[in-house]
């Protein structure tokens, strides 16, 4: 259990997705200008990242490990995942029609987010259990929900700071996450 | 020729496109990943522009971007086996980027919006300049970080230039900070570059407005 804690702590704090292993950079540049967008992609990206890595999980233990195909590894994973996504778009609609109208914009833009592959691609290249790959994949999700949420905050305060014309837009958020960064790897403090 | 040069400036994918960004924050430490990196992804862009010029007739248009996904994927396992086979600490090294070429929006992007409407000359000289563009940015990045974090210039394992040393030799010590191979120097020194250059695009647009 303990494990498990310091895993999740790891994930979400000290190597976040984002700030720590550079994935799915673009949608945090691209989404996070608000804080209704920026929640909405976050949740959208919990659902796909921990679906695609226990399905890949699963696929990568019983198929292509036991049948020698680990070489497959990255066309495989990369179908899955947009399949998954296809589906889940479509039982979404089916499901629950308000969260459609919320999640499913940003759906489509997952399937070319590396942090699904590469959460999927970690957990296989670990030998993560089911539960660690569980956990690892929720919790790297919730880090980038939560840094895409702060970031969207501090992006609105940005907007009216009095920035250099030549650093608006994307380079001053480069610097701010860099900022960020530096202050999420204090975190490794705690565990 | 304006389809090759274009990538290396015009509209070089890393510092006008901002796209495959997660990469080239990522790897960008030592000159020598940036050469690997910037090789790999080189290699799969030219070929995958290639054989979707040669099939953009085939290819359905409604799977045309499965198609797409699973022909890059191949190409990337295959520059995935055989780094793995002759450059193994490279390989090491940049870990799982290489893998995640085929989510790298740059190849993509080309893919739908050059190689699945242009002929195939053009489209490798798209994907070669494209590749190449990329590949310098990357270079300029590792350079500044790379100096500024240890003091050395590794361009291909045991040929290095170590800064630090030279300076030493002379009775000067110089500090580097490993601040900037961390992850936050990445994004501080590229959101500097990207701030540095669209300064200078501005400045010179408002020069040229002064003349008209």
């Amino acid at each position: 259990m303990k494990e498990l804690i310091s895993l999740a702590v790891t994930a979400i704090l000290i190597e976040n997705i984002v700030l720590y292993s550079f994935l799915g950079i673009c949608p945090f540049l691209g989404v996070s200008s608000n804080k209704k967008s920026a929640i909405g992609m976050g949740l959208a990206v919990i659902f796909v990242v921990t679906i695609s890595a226990v399905v890949a999980w699963l696929l990568y233990t019983y198929i292509l490990v036991p049948f020698e195909m680990v070489y497959m590894k990255t066309i495989v994973f990369i179908l899955v995942i947009a399949s998954l996504v296809q589906i889940i778009e479509i039982l979404i609609k089916k499901i629950s029609l308000s969260l459609y109208k919320s999640l499913g914009i940003y759906l489509p833009l997952i399937t070319t987010n590396c942090a699904v592959l590469g959460v999927a691609t970690i957990v296989a290249s670990e030998d993560y259990s089911f539960i660690k790959a569980l956990v690892f994949s929720f919790s790297s999700a919730v880090g980038f929900l939560l840094v895409l949420f702060i970031f969207s905050t501090l992006r609105q305060k940005i907007a009216t700071a009095p920035v250099p014309e030549g650093f608006k837009g994307v380079p001053i958020s480069l610097i701010t996450a860099g900022i960020m960064a530096m202050i999420f790897v204090r975190f490794a403090g705690i565990i | 020729m304006k389809d090759f040069t274009k990538g290396l400036w015009e509209e070089n994918p890393v510092f006008v496109g901002l796209l495959g960004l997660c990469s080239v924050l990522a790897i960008s430490v030592s000159i020598q990943n940036a050469i690997g990196m910037g090789v790999a992804l080189t290699f799969v862009l030219v070929f995958s522009n290639v054989i979707i010029s040669l099939l953009k007739k085939i290819i359905p248009y409604e799977i045309r971007i499965p198609m797409y996904i699973v022909i890059i994927a191949t190409l990337v396992t295959i520059v995935d086996m055989v780094m793995n086979a002759y450059l193994f600490e490279l390989h090491a090294s940049l870990g799982i980027f290489i893998p995640l070429i085929v989510v790298n929006c740059i190849i993509l992007g080309r893919a739908e919006g050059f190689a699945s409407k242009n002929s195939v000359s053009r489209s490798f000289l798209d994907g070669l300049g494209m590749g190449i563009g990329y590949t310098l940015s990357l270079i300029i990045l590792s350079l500044i970080r790379e100096i500024l974090g240890s003091g050395t210039i590794t361009i291909w394992e045991n040929i290095v230039i170590d800064i630090n040393k030279l300076f030493q030799d002379q009775g000067t010590l110089l500090l580097f900070t490993d601040l900037f191979l961390k992850p936050s120097g990445a994004f501080i020194i590229f959101g500097l570059l990207l701030g540095v250059i669209s300064t200078i695009k501005i400045n010179r647009k408002k020069k040229l407005g002064d003349k008209v």
